[in-house]
């Protein structure tokens, strides 16, 4: 069991999903049957992958090489403590959508779990690999599911919204596969630990193509994480999502994240020679400019969905900051940034649902309309939210953003980092007390909100699972640093990575 | 043998990039399959082209690197699978949205416009 347990986490969701596709499962009048076994299979998930993460805390990174075939010849999975926790937190949020969809959502189309089973093992797989191109691989996977999954419940909207998120994902999957040519022929590896090795040792005029090799696969993971001037997708997809679906593409930006810094820190990081932070000079731009788009879009936002898709942009900036900072420290604040501003803005996806459904024909527009049935239980939660997210102490995002502005003490960008992560938080309370308050007090006063139907057990189970990280986070924030210091630390230690490929010795 | 190879991996990607850029579906799927042969030529020639060599040890002096050659298998599969699905999308986004522009929405025909306009100015 321990022995494969790095790949426990890809083959659970993959075998699960399969298996709902058969009979005892299939057909539209057995969703019952489907439920116990999606809340299973992701109560296993979360089970396993708490217990990846405490093995990796204890023992050290796990390398698993598929089939025993060692690197840097086979495909290795590499779980170190990054991987182990967005496995982790990626179960974690898998759990809380899928119980928010038993509210009904899930009735809408028959393939509902088994796709989201498919979509989290993509993800897995994809923060699990060492391998480029089976990277790409798992990237498919989880594009393809999230394709259908965009699809899910009715509406023209979201064919709109589809037809453009395939086709710029179709095309990144081009330039990806264009930049794993190009770093391939040029290192003759795929291996990420063994291309880190290589990456040092080229030559002139092969340095440079494998900065374009580097620098074509930045576009592709801006794409996936939404990055300046790669973002214009993202509001309009998300909020075309039902909203479990949406909540569960709040982790898929991060995806794009992890990849720039698993990427950009191992391969083209600190002892690449010439090509060393290759990429930081474009980094540090397109960060701040992503957060200015992101608040712009906030408080241009028509509705609460599309201030949340917002929200994501200006998170995946603030991580892009971080990232530009390269230093551990930095690191690590932001993947404690990263895990908190996941949970909490997937809850607002649900959130902005519940409130939906209780506003008739209004939805969750900024517009005066009928008063919302529980309107202190969805006020207290989306306050809960609002504050989790611009930052407000007590709870962790205040936290989250203290650290990045901790980490940036001392280096030279500390007044660029500073306002860049202090005015888009007011601008974000703005957009957020203006959404709150058209939301729950300006209602028009004849109409009777009797006959909308409540919060469901269910929806309240999921959403609260979420929210309630966040003063969880504060609680044990200290035990969180210290475990994202270590895995920051981990990540931008290359030598600890060869070691346990045992990569490290031979110059071959 | 390189420089039409090269010419070809080149004019594929501008042809597919040229349709990706058009506002109807069809074209864009079109540029899409484009685009994916691209990459399979581009995938397969890095591990550098020869002629003779078998992608087995022991056969000969040298041999041909085989891993490109199952990278290009893979994204051939995935590629296909992706523009089939991207048709059918296609296919549902011209029923539901009435059209089959990209933009789910016929863009105001500029001649009218001009036209239109022209005596009142």
């Amino acid at each position: 069991m321990t022995l494969h347990l790095a790949i426990l986490p890809i083959l659970i969701p993959m075998i699960g999903g399969l298996l709902m596709l058969l009979p005892p499962f299939a057909g539209a009048h057995r969703y019952q049957y489907r439920r116990v076994a999606a809340l299973l299979l992701m109560l296993i998930q979360v089970a396993f992958s708490s217990y990846l993460m405490l093995m990796v805390v204890q023992n050290g990174a796990i390398m698993y090489a598929v089939g025993d075939w060692k690197p840097p010849f086979g495909i290795i999975l590499y779980a170190d403590q990054l991987s182990a926790m967005l496995v982790a937190l990626t179960s974690f949020l898998g759990l809380g959508i899928t119980l928010y969809s038993f509210s009904g959502v899930d009735r809408k189309g028959k393939y509902f779990h088994p796709l989201i089973q498919f979509q989290l093992l993509g993800i897995y797989g994809a923060f699990l690999t060492n391998d480029l191109f089976n990277l790409f691989v798992f990237f498919e996977v989880l594009l393809i599911a999230s394709y259908t999954l965009l699809m899910h419940g009715e509406g023209k909207q979201k064919t709109a919204a589809n037809v453009h998120y395939v086709i710029l994902n179709l095309i990144g999957s081009s330039l990806f596969l264009f930049a794993l040519g190009t770093l391939y022929g040029i290192t003759g590896t795929l291996n990420i630990a063994d291309m880190a090795a290589r990456v040092a040792e080229l030559s002139g005029s092969n340095q440079i193509i494998a900065q374009a090799g580097g620098s074509l696969l930045l576009i592709v993971f801006g794409l996936k994480s939404a990055m300046l001037p790669l973002h214009f997708w993202l509001p309009q997809t998300y909020a075309a999502a039902s909203a479990p679906v949406a909540a569960l593409f709040a982790i898929m930006t991060k995806v794009g994240v992890y990849c720039i810094f698993r990427v950009y820190t191992v391969i083209f990081g600190e002892q690449a020679g010439e090509l060393a932070n290759m990429i930081q000079i474009w980094a540090w731009p397109l960060a701040i400019l992503t957060i200015v788009a992101g608040t712009i879009g906030a408080l241009a936002s028509p509705n609460l969905r599309t201030l949340a898709g917002n929200l994501v942009i200006i998170s995946v900036g603030t991580l892009l900051i971080t990232f530009s900072l390269r230093t551990p420290e930095a690191t690590a604040a932001g993947l404690f940034y990263l895990i908190h501003s996941t949970l909490v803005t997937g809850a607002l996806f649900l959130i902005a649902d519940m409130v939906g459904q209780q506003r008739g024909k209004a939805l969750d527009y900024f517009v005066i309309a009928r008063e919302i049935k529980q309107k202190a239980l969805l006020g207290v939660l989306f306050l809960i939210a609002a504050m989790a997210l611009a930052g407000l102490p007590p709870f962790a995002g205040f936290l989250g953003k203290l650290v990045i502005l901790q980490s940036a003490t001392g280096s030279d960008q500390i007044v660029w980092v500073w306002s860049i992560i202090l005015v888009p938080s007011l601008i974000t309370i703005i957009a957020l007390s203006r959404a709150g308050t058209t939301l729950f007090w300006r209602n028009t006063p004849s109409r009777d909100a009797s006959e909308s139907p409540g919060v469901s057990k269910w929806q309240l189970s999921g959403t609260l699972l979420l929210l309630g990280a966040s003063p969880l986070f504060a609680l044990f924030g200290a035990s969180i640093i210290e475990y994202t210091n270590s895995a920051a630390a981990q990540l931008h230690d290359i030598d600890y990575l060869l070691e346990v490929m045992n990569l490290g010795g031979d110059a071959q | 043998m390189e420089t039409v190879y090269v010419i070809c991996v080149g004019v594929l990607t501008s042809c597919g990039i040229f349709l990706c850029l058009r506002g109807r579906t069809f074209s864009v799927v079109v540029g899409l399959t484009m685009l994916s042969y691209a990459v399979n030529l581009f995938l397969f020639s890095s591990g550098r082209l020869n002629l003779k060599d078998a992608a087995i040890l022991g056969m000969g002096e040298s041999y041909a690197d085989p891993l490109p050659q199952a990278l290009t298998l893979t994204a051939i599969v995935i590629g296909f699978a992706m523009i089939a699905f991207v048709v059918i999308l296609a296919l549902r986004a011209r029923a539901d949205l009435g059209n089959d522009f990209v933009d789910g929405t016929e863009p105001p025909d500029t001649d009218k416009l001009l036209k239109s306009n022209r005596g009142k100015v």
